[in-house]
């Protein structure tokens, strides 16, 4: 079952599409991915989805209802952009979040001793962003987006601006909340700092959208049928292969099963040496990427 | 409506709560009497260090006589023109005034001699005495003596009353009008831009730090805009307070330690500087208290703070806009042409017309129009104003609020995402028309 159910979104500003025609389910419970390069129109869809601004043509349903303002508590966002109020107190600002997004005060009050508890920054509640380390705000930051314990979250570039600890933080928070029951849309362009983490993706380009699906089915269809493979031996040239590769008497080169199965092609390659290494070539989610806008860019 | 109190609430306490605030606050109401104690401690101090200037004077006629005051010494000698000349040129003399021969009916050829410019009091100073002389004179030599002329000098003041409709007489007083507007209109005026400004500046706080983002995925450009304008205007608003309060019992309390004299004397001295008699003193002491007590303050205030916040409120839409506009507040400059223009002909409005003729066509449409009617009706309404005038007025202003915040809403909305191009006046022209 879908969350969030978009169909046929449309956007423009002025001239320039930001976004024609998408379609997208993303189901309760699940990481979804949304990739792209800068400017493909990731940032738009998203704040469409957070009510920022409006489609020109589209319906979104939240839970099966259309969205409207009252969702707005039920939805957590992390922009790209981010900042703080430089001048206020962490406890405040956590606070003044809480209750911006619907949260009634003293529920408020618990959870933000709740999440700068979990968080180690305790002792740093009557400090002002100002004093804070970058990693502090950074961790106050990420708070701000959950701290009305959200449905759906949406994270777009999560990854960018936070120093590897924290961002190692907020992927065991990412896979927590999921844990819970939370949604997720991670939005990034930086498509391999996903890849562990997503059950679903789209792939947007140039305002459209032009794959979907479930990460593992996109993996299998896009698999090359191409084999890695180590072979040790002494006549290197023998091979009917051009290998990538020769040192210490091991040879490495690719194979593409054409029409055999594995057995078949390692059986062969038995008789020509000692196999030591044989992998198979799975595609990354760029070189996806990359096949599919040439596929698009050519029809 | 919940989360716009919240904006309120944020940007009242995250101001007041400052150090700031609480200096400017306190400090503000003790600035003005500190600078007039600046102004008197260097009065006194340049008439200690500068020793007394002497001007050296020859009367040809043998007839005049200067007497010296605190400032100026006048010795009197038969020395030669030249002599008098060398003698300011060595530095023994301050001045030299030669009087030659005249006839007193064609006074001419009277010349003063000095190393520096001479200044406007010393001038008039020497002219009014050499006059009052000539005057008496001439009258003395048609047959009037000293004694009758001084027995029927007599002082005139006018007392200005008006009457209103119901026929009720009132002791006015221009010179009390006038300060008042006066007042009123420059403390509009410096509140629109003071406060204003914050808004700008708060504005383009959370754009380029871009909190706005995070802030607008839980609240409505609208409501954070108007958040924002009304905590501000509240924190200006308890600045004014505290103000009126402080200043009402630092006043009281220099009275108390003063006894009664201090008002009485200032109030003589307001009345009319140069009166001798004590009858006419204590006439004009009553008649200032009468205006004073005839004055409707609770009018006064009333309408003082509906144009101070209606003009806040008017302006301060415009001020969010072109916050909303720019990324830093050095861009904010070319943006600012549209408010300050017109607030500056209100201000200039009030010194040119609204002041001098409160009555006249100009003045009217200066206290009707919302760009300038906060400072000049403020202008205007010691004058008295008839209740129509106020009340079109009034009404125009919070329609030009609702109409100045529909606007700015449609600029501040587009301008808070955008980062980083540059917006000129098209681009702004094109973000009023966009639909949504």
């Amino acid at each position: 079952m879908s969350i969030l159910s978009i169909q046929n979104l449309s956007k423009r500003y002025g001239n320039t599409k930001a976004l024609s025609n998408i379609s997208l389910e993303i189901p309760r419970g699940s990481i979804f991915g949304l990739l792209g390069p800068n400017g493909a129109g990731k940032t738009t869809l998203i704040r469409i989805i957070n009510q920022i601004i409006e489609a020109d043509s589209g319906v979104i349903l939240f839970n099966d209802s259309p969205l409207s303002p009252h969702h707005i508590a039920k939805i957590g966002y992390l922009p790209e952009e981010r900042g703080l109020y430089k001048k206020m107190k962490v406890g405040d600002q956590l606070r003044y979040f809480a209750k911006l997004k619907g949260m009634p005060g003293p529920i408020a009050n618990d959870k933000v001793q709740f999440w700068l508890k979990k968080l180690d920054i305790l002792s740093w509640q009557e400090k002002r962003i100002d004093d804070l380390s970058k990693g502090m705000a950074q961790k106050v930051q990420f708070i701000t987006t959950v701290i009305h314990e959200p449905e759906l979250l949406i994270l777009d570039e999560p990854f960018s601006g936070f120093d590897p600890v924290n961002a190692e933080i907020i992927r065991n928070e990412i896979l927590e909340l999921k844990e819970k029951g939370t949604t997720l849309v991670i939005s990034t362009h930086r498509m391999e700092s996903v890849e562990q983490l997503c059950d679903q993706i789209a792939m947007i380009y140039r305002s459209e959208k032009i794959l979907d699906g479930r990460l593992r089915d996109i993996k299998q269809a896009f698999r090359p049928n191409q084999f890695q493979v180590q072979l040790k031996t002494d006549a290197p040239d023998a091979l009917q292969y051009d290998p990538l590769r020769f040192e210490d008497g091991v040879a490495e080169f690719n194979v593409s099963l054409e029409g055999e199965t594995t057995n078949e092609v390692l059986s062969r390659l038995m008789a020509l040496g000692q196999v030591v290494g044989f992998k198979e070539i799975l595609p990354t989610m760029e070189e996806i990427f990359i096949q599919q806008v040439k596929k698009h860019t050519h029809e | 409506m919940n989360k716009v109190w919240l904006v309120i609430q944020r940007e009242y306490l995250s101001r007041v709560q400052k150090k700031s605030f609480l200096l400017a606050t306190l400090l503000t109401p003790l600035i003005f009497p500190a600078i007039m104690g600046v102004f008197l401690w260097l009065a006194t101090s340049d008439t200690d260090t500068d020793s007394l200037r002497i001007i050296e004077v020859v009367d040809e006629n043998n007839m005049f006589f200067l007497e010296s005051s605190d400032q100026y010494a006048f010795s009197f000698s038969r020395v030669d023109p030249e002599e008098g000349k060398r003698m300011v040129i060595d530095g023994e003399r301050f001045g030299f005034l030669y009087i030659p021969k005249i006839e007193l009916s064609q006074p001419t050829g009277i010349t003063y001699f000095g190393e520096k410019n001479a200044n406007m009091g010393l001038i008039t100073l020497m002219e009014s005495a050499l006059k009052k002389r000539i005057e008496e004179q001439r009258l003395f030599q048609s047959g009037i003596s000293p004694e009758v002329i001084n027995a029927y000098r007599t002082d005139v003041s006018i007392r200005s009353i008006t009457l209103d409709e119901s026929g009720e007489e009132k002791i006015t007083d221009a010179t009390v009008n006038y300060t008042i507007g006066f007042l009123a209109g420059i403390l509009i005026y410096v509140f629109i831009f003071l406060y204003g400004n914050q808004i700008m500046q708060g504005v383009i706080e959370e754009k380029s730090s871009r909190i706005i983002e995070i802030l607008v995925s839980s609240i409505r450009p609208f409501q954070l805009m108007m958040g924002k304008i009304i905590g501000i205007g509240a924190v200006g608003l308890t600045q004014f307070l505290i103000w009126v309060v402080l200043i009402g019992t630092i006043s009281s309390v220099v009275v108390g330690y003063f006894g009664m004299q201090m008002p009485q004397q200032q109030a003589f001295e307001m009345a009319n500087a140069d009166m001798g008699d004590v009858v006419v003193e204590q006439s004009g002491v009553q008649d200032l208290l009468q205006v004073i007590s005839g004055i409707d303050f609770l009018k006064l205030v009333v309408t003082f703070t509906f144009y101070f916040l209606g003009g806040y409120l008017f302006y301060g839409a415009f001020f969010a806009a072109v916050g909303a506009a720019v990324d830093a507040p050095s861009e904010a400059q070319q943006f600012m042409f549209p408010v300050t223009i017109p607030l500056l002909i209100g201000y200039m409005g009030l010194f040119v017309f609204v002041l001098n003729d409160p009555n006249s066509q100009i003045s009217f449409w200066l206290s009707i129009i919302p760009f300038t009617s906060p400072i000049g009706m403020m202008g205007r309404i010691s004058y008295g104003v008839p209740f129509w005038e106020l009340l079109l007025s009034m009404g125009l202003l919070v329609g030009g609020f609702f109409a100045s915040t529909w606007l700015a809403a449609k600029i501040y909305r587009i301008g808070i995402l955008v980062h980083g191009t540059k917006v000129s006046y098209k681009t702004l022209w094109r973000w009023l028309k966009s639909s949504h």
